[in-house]
């Protein structure tokens, strides 16, 4: 696992395979699963991680976050929270095959 | 009965599901959690029982599965399990010894959404992880362990310490580097079940954990972030208890090979109580209603020191089936609490271990096997009828 340490921002970015995201309606959250735990993405962290899907890079989610938030600048919010999620390794550049 | 009440603004819903889907094991562990009377409980439940169970546990949000044992692989129907309770929008877990787990499996697991395989250990050399296990099994799990990686798993390593065998820590850790481990728990044996049978031989001197820690510490160093080492120290040699089940009854559903539903692994011994089984009752009121999983929650049912003491929403008096099995009242104090009337049960215990000869044993090291088990129920209901 040698993973770049910078976050690519124009490949599609994807779920790390330990991990599991989906809503989580006992919890009124999105959640993120992994061995024996789990994290609570509530809000903008939920619509974020929701757009990870394996097709999207970190600007063509942005993008469509600012399309369906017009008006507010979340560029560096957005690029924030998936460098946390990129460090923690929940996600990671799409892999091939 | 004020429980009802103060339970129920409390009560959230079970976040791990953990089915122990067979007592049945190829291993003879003299550590096992399972109770040692095992034999005398009713059959398996079917496929389609434990598919309910997984969706009536799964409607009241419970998001962690874990399948384990016995060992889960000696029933053939392990692929269906976690296909569907993958489905069902688990995170499925698989806690096994690895016997019985052949590539067409972990290909028809992964295939099924399996999230991680949690693989135990005995020990890193093979003659003592044969005499511990009882078995020849320690080529089989390196072998395992390569198609755990192969199947691109995480490497998730169990090892159980004890006094037999912390002193090998150096090789049981390089042992997992070897094998390319990425996550290592080194839990010391909690004394339970088979383990308190054979607590005498298994609880290790203080000078034993220290140097393992040293040993663990100077490892963690040298390797890095490459492997997450985890080292949990017996509850003995603590003097606070443990959070168990982080609360009764308030994360954490067992369900037994026989259906029983429990707060813990080993609830089952704790006499007073009756537990639903899952052939009966569904999981919601199992976990809403019923009196078993209401007994200790909240903090109703405590004595003193802990009914005025300012930790006991830190940790609800810690363990049940401790405090039964050390003082004879579940109600207690964990004795591991050295506020607890009863704390010289453990530190007596304690100071016994310290002596670096073999331990003055009362019966030789008990292995997990049937006929010791039917000898075991014999003794228990031998007491029973005395008393």
């Amino acid at each position: 696992m040698s993973a770049p340490s910078q976050l690519p921002r124009s490949v599609p970015i994807e779920l790390h395979r330990q991990y599991r995201f989906q809503w989580e309606p006992a919890q009124e959250s999105f959640v993120l699963l992994y061995p024996e735990g789990m994290v609570k993405l509530p809000g903008s962290a939920g619509e974020i991680m929701k757009r990870v899907d394996g097709t999207r890079s970190v600007d063509q989610i942005v993008s469509e976050l600012e399309t369906a938030f017009p008006g507010v600048d979340l560029r560096a919010d957005v690029v924030q929270f998936l460098e946390v999620a990129y460090g923690k390794g929940w996600i990671r550049a799409k892999q091939a095959g | 009965m004020e429980k009802a009440g103060s339970a129920q603004n409390r009560l959230g819903s079970p976040l791990w599901l953990n089915a122990e889907i067979t007592y049945k094991c190829p291993l003879h562990c003299v550590f096992c959690y399972n109770p040692t009377d095992y034999t005398q409980y009713g059959p398996e439940l079917a496929t389609e029982d434990w598919l309910r169970v997984f969706r009536q546990a799964r409607e009241l949000g419970a998001v962690q599965l874990g399948i384990s044992g016995g060992e889960p692989l000696t029933r053939d129907d392990v692929e269906v399990m976690v296909a569907e309770s993958s489905k069902l929008g688990y995170y499925v877990n698989l806690i096994t010894s690895g016997i019985g787990l052949t590539e067409k499996r972990i290909a028809a697991f992964r295939e099924g959404g399996l999230g991680q395989i949690q693989l135990s250990f005995q020990d890193s050399t093979r003659e003592l992880n044969d005499f511990l296990s009882s078995t020849k099994t320690f080529e089989l799990k390196s072998k395992v362990a390569k198609l755990i990686k192969q199947y691109e798993y995480p490497m998730v390593l169990n090892v159980v310490l004890h006094r037999l065998n912390i002193d090998h820590i150096q090789q049981i850790l390089e042992m997992a580097q070897a094998m390319g481990a990425e996550h290592v728990e080194l839990a010391n044996t909690q004394y339970y079940a088979w383990a308190m049978v054979n607590r005498d031989h298994l609880l290790p001197s203080e000078e034993q954990l220290r140097r393992a820690e040293e040993v663990t510490n100077q490892f963690r160093t040298r390797v890095g972030n490459t492997m997450k080492i985890y080292f949990v120290v017996p509850d003995y040699y603590a003097n606070r208890p443990k959070k168990c089940m982080n609360g009764w009854g308030t994360t954490f559903l067992n369900v037994a090979a026989d259906g029983l539903a429990l707060p813990c692994h080993e609830a089952r011994m704790l006499p007073g109580l009756t537990f639903p089984n899952v052939r009966d009752h569904d999981i919601r009121w199992i976990w809403n209603e019923s009196p078993g999983f209401n007994a200790y929650r909240g903090d109703g049912w405590m004595k003193e020191p802990c009914r005025t003491c300012p930790d006991k929403e830190k940790d609800f008096g810690g363990c049940r089936c401790q405090a039964f099995m050390l003082t004879g009242d579940a109600t207690n104090a964990d004795p591991i609490c050295d506020l607890s009337p009863h704390h010289r049960l453990v530190t007596d215990v304690v100071a016994t271990a310290q002596n670096p000869s073999t331990p003055r044993t009362v019966h030789p090291i008990v292995f997990r096997d049937d006929k010791n088990s039917r000898r075991l129920s014999q003794k228990q209901v031998e007491t029973t009828e005395a008393e």
